[in-house]
């Protein structure tokens, strides 16, 4: 012990020295280093070994956690676009979605265009479902809605088809920045995948995404697309906005948001 | 022949002329040539050996990938708490009764404050959380100073992108370590208490309050303080944050809905996950402590090539059984 006392001080004064440096140009080296292309690559490749696993975990048919009534959150907190000023988007919402057309088209066999009433008059589902935000958060809420694989088996897929988008009303910011959203097509026939139209028991609001929104549940909230207009089948993601299925997967993102 | 660890252990012992003792040693070498050789303690009538093998290279390795690992988790985990910079309990976030609240505020004299709320008790935390400087010297209102997130600047996507890449990388090394050391008994033979080591708690308590480090004998194993402290670190923090975490993934929890059945919600794993990476921070900070007292060269050798030098039994003080604190990798 006495040897280390003696050499302590020395050591210990070269080793604050040491890790003072190694911090310093840990941070200074971070922001180039997680900025650097060819890092970022490598980096974002656990991305699909996520996806592999969660697919490989979740069978299609197994279900997100429902709740109770009682377990409904006191305020579900809107995120994202919570009142669209797109023009087309306002018109709507003064004639009370009266006018508003929900595209159904791409690679389908029968391209649909449907009212919000003819989308109310399908076979609905109800469910009580945690909504989980990137950020960190969760709210609790009731949503009913069309089951989107009874729809898109209407619409019937081409053979090449691979995923579904979500075309919405709301730009983020600026020209082309209205946001959409993709889905597999395991996800698409994923029975608490809908179309809803109502939240809470009452019509869906204009924070939550009038008049209607996806809910694909066993994902993050921002693949819960608001203000939906056209759901298009899709080959490939690649030839949509920045190529990687979604307005936030383009902005660095994960397109696989179930995690 | 292949020369093994056991032998080149051996081969370092001193008083190897002496047959009989040789023989013990050469046994003992063996019963742990496979492990990290540190497990029996040599019986007081035997030579001490000035050096041993004290970590496997499995273990060697994956200390250092785990140390890389814990640290980009912990700066991007950083920068993602950012987004939401609150802490709740339960399923959903109730956020008019957040566990914790970290934001920036005026004050009625104009100051722009930091403040850290628990359970509505505030502390001004300006400078280091709520508020800090950025890279031109502006106070700016974010939960962690710069230089504690990857990156610097707020970025929820990449942090994500970061921290999901060195999770995998984490779970996959300490798979590998829990798999190894449990089949070659490192961790029951070395690390697991026995009966006598938790009878010497309490003085194990008293000599890491004096500073007392081992020597000799006793050196050659772990004290029961650091036994329990890297058994939680191993089985319980590291576990938990990848479980927690797990638990925050909303396909995660439907492939196992008992995940947040455990954790008692969504929220509260975040919360734990939250708790469990500062314990492991507060681990970190003991380990560099008890690394720099009981001698940083030795220490970080003995991490890096294995060997570990075993300190000298001074004659006032023979370091046996007293159940003195060991040294700490």
């Amino acid at each position: 012990m006495s040897e280390v006392a003696k050499t302590g001080p020395a050591r210990r004064g070269w080793l604050k020295a040491s890790l003072a440096g190694l911090g310093g140009l840990l941070v200074a080296g971070c922001d180039s280093v997680t900025s650097n292309r060819s890092v970022q690559k490598i980096i974002e490749s656990a991305e699909g070994l996520t996806r592999r696993s969660q697919r490989l975990l979740l069978t299609p048919g197994q279900l997100a956690p429902e709740f109770r009534e009682s377990d409904l959150s006191p305020t579900f907190k809107a995120n994202g676009t919570v009142d669209p000023q797109d023009a087309d988007y306002r018109a709507h919402v003064a004639s009370g979605f009266a006018n508003w057309r929900l595209r159904v088209d791409g690679l389908v066999e029968h391209p649909m265009s449907l009212t919000l009433d003819e989308l109310k008059a399908r076979t609905s589902r109800t469910q009580i479902t945690r909504h989980d935000c990137v950020e960190g958060w969760s709210c609790i809420g009731k949503w009913k809605g069309a089951p989107l694989g009874a729809l898109i088996r209407d619409a019937k897929l081409k053979p090449e088809a691979k995923y579904i988008v979500f075309h919405c009303m709301d730009s983020m910011g600026g020209e082309d920045s209205r946001y959409y959203e993709s889905i597999a097509l395991a996800d698409v026939f994923h029975a608490q995948t809908i179309l809803a139209y109502e939240m809470n028991d009452a019509p869906l609001t204009v924070p939550h995404g009038a008049p209607v929104r996806l809910r694909v549940e066993r994902y993050l909230g921002y693949k819960q697309a608001k203000y939906i207009e056209r759901i298009e089948a899709v080959a490939s993601l690649k030839d949509l906005h920045g190529g990687r299925g979604g307005y936030w997967p383009d902005r660095g993102y994960e397109w696989y948001g179930g995690i | 022949m292949p020369v093994t660890h056991a032998e080149y252990t051996l081969r370092r012992l001193p008083n190897s002329d002496n047959l009989a003792p040789l023989n013990t040693q050469r046994d003992k070498a063996r019963m742990t040539a496979t492990n990290d050789a540190i497990g029996t303690p040599a019986a007081s009538h035997e030579p001490v050996p000035d050096r041993i093998y004290r970590h496997s290279g499995l273990t060697r390795a994956t200390h250092w990938v785990n140390a890389i690992s814990l640290y980009v988790l912990l700066l991007s985990g950083l920068n993602i708490f950012m987004a939401e910079p609150a802490l709740f309990l339960g399923q959903y976030a109730d956020f008019n009764h957040p566990a914790l609240h970290i934001f920036a505020a005026h004050t009625s004299d104009g100051r722009f404050v930091g403040i850290t709320e628990i359970f509505g008790q505030q502390i001004e935390t300006t400078g280091l959380i709520g508020v800090s400087n950025n890279a031109m010297g502006h106070p700016v209102s974010r939960a962690w100073p710069s230089w504690l997130t990857l990156p610097s600047y707020r970025d929820l996507g990449t942090a994500r992108h970061w921290h999901f890449f060195f999770a995998w990388l984490l779970v996959l090394n300490g798979a590998a370590y829990l798999a190894w050391n449990t089949y070659v008994r490192h961790i029951q033979k070395d690390l697991w208490p026995t009966k006598a080591d938790l009878r010497q708690i309490p003085q194990s308590i008293i000599d890491h309050i004096k500073l007392k480090h081992p020597t000799g004998a006793e050196a050659i194993r772990y004290n029961v303080l650091q036994k329990l402290a890297y058994l939680a670190v191993i089985l319980v923090l590291v576990p938990g944050m990848v479980l927690t975490g797990l638990t925050m993934s909303p396909g995660m929890d439907a492939a196992f809905p008992i995940l947040p059945w455990v954790f008692g919600g969504r929220q509260t794993a975040r919360t734990i996950h939250f708790i469990f990476a500062w314990s492991l921070v507060a681990f970190f900070v003991v380990h560099m402590v008890e690394m720099v007292l009981a001698g940083p060269v030795n220490e970080l050798t003995s991490i890096i090539t294995g060997w570990y030098r075993v300190p000298k039994a001074h004659d006032d003080a023979t370091g046996q059984g007293s159940g003195a604190k060991g040294n700490v990798q």
